[in-house]
């Protein structure tokens, strides 16, 4: 056992700290007031590199391993987790698909440019198909060496910034996993659009969107994987997401705790420092434990995924844990800080909002424990 | 043990009911985007006796007791939280003290058009630096003649910017630290009064923030609220009836995102049936009922203890601890039920974590609740 990161892992992480109190911590209160994200920082985070973090570097991308990838995501997560949900989905979701089960022709058409900086989206969710994926009902009928997409997408994340789109389909009429098909579609097809912007609790600098699908004419070619493929494509994107967002969970809950640390260092209550009452030394070493046992999980859930093993037990399991200390974490943050917390004036007001979606998306905590469980069961039963 | 309501509670529990969902229910939502004052709704709570419930008819109140003031905030926190805490506010911060501790002619002066609704009232204890520690008072009052001049900040004053009365309290002497505190009944019309701002805050957005700024205030001795010496006292007795309140303001957060899980979880399906068929969702359900159903026996019964005229400092204690982190819990796992949904402004759960995150932090943090019950078990 080795826990100390690699000179590469840590040179990453230093280097996205630096970058991100330099050019995002300024803006993130503003762009969470505005709900919006301002074009030049999305153009500093293309020249970062950030758009490639997870593309090989012969398609132009950093080919960073899943551990780097996590470590970024937290820095990112640690002062604005909207802008990591943006790099996280476009690193994963939005373009593993590709990677992954992609042709050879379609991975060396699209990976570059997504690699520069051409956001990448995930639709898998519908008004009736959020935890029960399979139920999605968007058709995709095929015509010719054509599919012909019909339907609407909810939840989208990048939804208006995108300009790649994977998204789950299912032969007309069909039900159940193995008629679901996985495609690769273009933000300037005929018949795609952006129909609505979702009004948020919180990361409200992601644009989170409903992406509707009016008879969407998409290239066989531009399948990915074959035909009833779909499902395992999702699934096999998801088990990287959810490292993704722990490693999110973990950031927003590193930066509550950092901000409940300094703040107890300075407020004071019965003549003393805040950190001097032992209720709360007793929060922080609670807070402190719990978000570093989801850290170790998460980092090994990385490693397993670098190592080319099985990974997907461990990845519900760091994301179980790291979005549930974390909620624990902003809850215990805002609790120290009093009426102070309740306030916008203070960051983990906004770190509260924004660490309640992480126990929801990419698979709410009911489904990772179903994850869970059936993997245990398997090998233990 | 006769845990029946009366004819008339429930006939009052009805009455906020049927406003609440008519008056506030259709709006609330766009008071929290806004941050707009419930002003013409909370006149017409005045007008239904809302405003001064516990107060003796003869003072303008409605002579109700203090179990039908829990069924009516509740029922009125349920639809709109913000309205639940200004409603609070009048009631147990100020009409409660002017009651007990003021003079015949502070009664008649004041208290008569509070509890009419004429007029709205505030609290003003914690400061900048008096929070949790409030016996810490930085405002200082000093005596001239017949007045008291007053000078310092009060800080997270609900009501602040709309109030036309204000409690509030000050240092007369910081050597008697404590019991140097007196309270007094200060007119925001008054010259050196000003709002300094409104918090911008994560819940209950149509209630009113306010930092205010006391700067040579002159009060007339007439005015001072209690003896001398006994301002943290008057504080302090405040309190313990106000938790009562804002317990009663956590239940009702509570039942709204209660019902609005239930009503939902038997209305959606995934996996081809209503979520409400999944043991996981059934748990969550029994859970937060079950934290419900205790949260409210523990008001209720601090309610009549006051009602009997017995101690209930600490019962309002723990109904105010419980209450306030049960409703927390319940509106969390309310989101979680609607999922996706949940965290979005087009469903009221969304609202209902937001608002329910202040209960456990005002008029005592949880960590001040526990401080009072340990203070009465290990006394």
């Amino acid at each position: 056992m080795d826990f100390t990161l690699d000179e590469q892992q840590t040179m990453f992480r230093d280097m996205v700290r630096d970058f991100a109190a330099k050019e995002i911590a300024p803006l993130a209160a503003q762009m969470d007031r505005d709900a919006d994200m301002p074009e030049p920082l999305i153009q500093k985070l293309r020249e970062g590199g950030f758009f490639g973090l997870t593309f090989p570097e012969e398609l132009g991308g950093l080919g960073v391993d899943t551990t780097t990838y996590g470590l970024v995501v937290e820095e990112l997560s640690a002062v604005s987790a909207g802008v990591a949900v943006m790099i996280c989905v476009h690193n994963s979701v939005g373009s593993y698909p590709i990677a992954m089960f992609g042709s050879d022709d379609l991975k060396a058409r699209v990976l570059p440019r997504m690699a520069a900086g051409e956001i990448a989206a995930f639709c898998v969710s519908e008004a009736g198909a959020g935890s029960d994926a399979a139920a999605l009902t968007t058709a995709a009928a095929r015509d010719g060496d054509h599919y012909v997409l019909t339907g609407s997408k909810m939840w989208v994340t990048n939804g208006s910034r995108a300009r790649h789109y994977v998204v789950l389909a299912r032969t007309p009429g069909s039900v159940g996993h193995d008629s679901v098909h996985a495609f690769l579609v273009e933000r300037d097809a005929p018949g795609l659009s952006v129909a609505k912007k979702e009004d948020k609790m919180g990361l409200r600098c992601s644009d989170t969107c409903v992406v509707e699908f009016d008879g969407v004419r998409v290239p066989a070619a531009n399948l990915l994987g074959r035909e009833g493929d779909g499902f395992k494509v999702a699934m096999k994107a998801l088990d990287g997401g959810r490292i993704g967002i722990a490693f999110q969970a973990l950031g927003i809950g590193r930066a509550c705790l950092e901000a409940s640390v300094r703040y107890a260092g300075q407020r004071i209550a019965f003549s003393e420092k805040l950190w001097h009452i032992p209720t709360v030394r007793d929060k922080f070493a609670d807070m402190a434990a719990r978000l570093h046992a989801a850290r170790l999980t998460a980092l090994h859930a990385a490693w397993l995924k670098d190592q080319g093993r099985p990974h997907t037990k461990e990845a519900a399991m760091a994301k179980l844990l790291a979005t549930e200390a974390a909620g624990h974490v902003a809850d215990e943050a805002i609790q120290i800080h009093g009426g102070f917390g309740y306030t916008k004036d203070y960051d983990v007001e906004r770190y509260y909002r924004d660490v309640r979606v992480t126990r929801i998306y990419e698979g709410t905590s009911e489904i990772q424990r179903l994850v869970i469980a059936r993997s245990v069961i398997k090998e233990l039963g | 043990m006769n845990f029946a309501l009366t004819e008339q509670q429930r006939m009052i529990r009805q009455t906020a009911r049927d406003f609440a969902q008519k008056e506030l229910a259709p709006h609330a939502a766009r008071w929290d985007r806004d941050e707009e004052f419930p002003a013409a709704p909370v006149k017409k709570l005045g007008e239904l006796g809302f405003l001064g419930m516990n107060v003796p008819e003869a003072y303008g109140g409605a002579g109700f007791d203090m179990v039908s003031y829990v069924l009516a905030m509740e029922e009125i926190s349920a639809a709109c939280a913000s309205t639940g805490v200004i409603m609070s506010v009048n009631n147990s911060l100020v009409c409660w003290p002017l009651e007990t501790y003021g003079t015949e002619a502070q009664k008649q002066r004041f208290l008569v058009p509070l509890a009419r609704g004429e007029l709205l009232g505030a609290y003003c204890l914690s400061e900048p630096n008096a929070g949790t520690d409030a016996a810490n008072q930085q405002t200082t009052a000093r005596r001239d003649g017949d007045h008291w001049v007053l000078n310092g900040m009060k800080n997270f004053i609900t009501n602040g910017a709309h109030a036309d009365v204000l409690i509030v309290f000050a240092q007369t002497d910081p050597a008697l630290k404590h019991k140097g505190i007196v309270a007094f009944i200060v007119e925001t019309k008054s010259e050196g009064f000003a709002v300094i701002s409104k918090e911008k805050k994560l819940g209950i957005r149509a209630s009113d923030t306010a930092q205010l700024a006391f700067d040579g205030v002159r009060v007339p001795a007439d005015q001072q609220l209690g003896p001398d010496g006994a301002g943290f006292r008057v504080a302090m007795s405040t309190l313990d009836g106000g938790r009562i309140g804002i317990a009663s303001q956590a239940l009702g957060i509570a039942k709204a995102a209660l019902e609005a899980a239930v009503v939902y979880a038997k209305a959606r399906e995934q996996f081809g049936q209503p979520i409400a068929k999944f043991q996981a969702i059934q748990w969550k359900i029994a859970d937060m009922a079950t934290r419900y159903e205790a949260s409210r026996l523990l008001t209720l019964r601090a309610a009549a203890l006051k009602d009997a005229g017995e101690p209930y400092g600490e019962q309002a204690a723990m109904a105010k601890l419980f209450a306030s982190e049960s409703a927390s819990y319940i509106a969390e796992e309310a989101v979680q039920i609607f999922g996706g949904n949940g965290y979005s402004k087009e469903f009221p759960v969304e609202r209902h974590f937001r608002d329910a995150r202040i209960t456990s932090i005002y008029e005592g943090t949880s960590e001040a609740q526990r401080m009072v019950i340990a203070g009465h078990r290990l006394r």
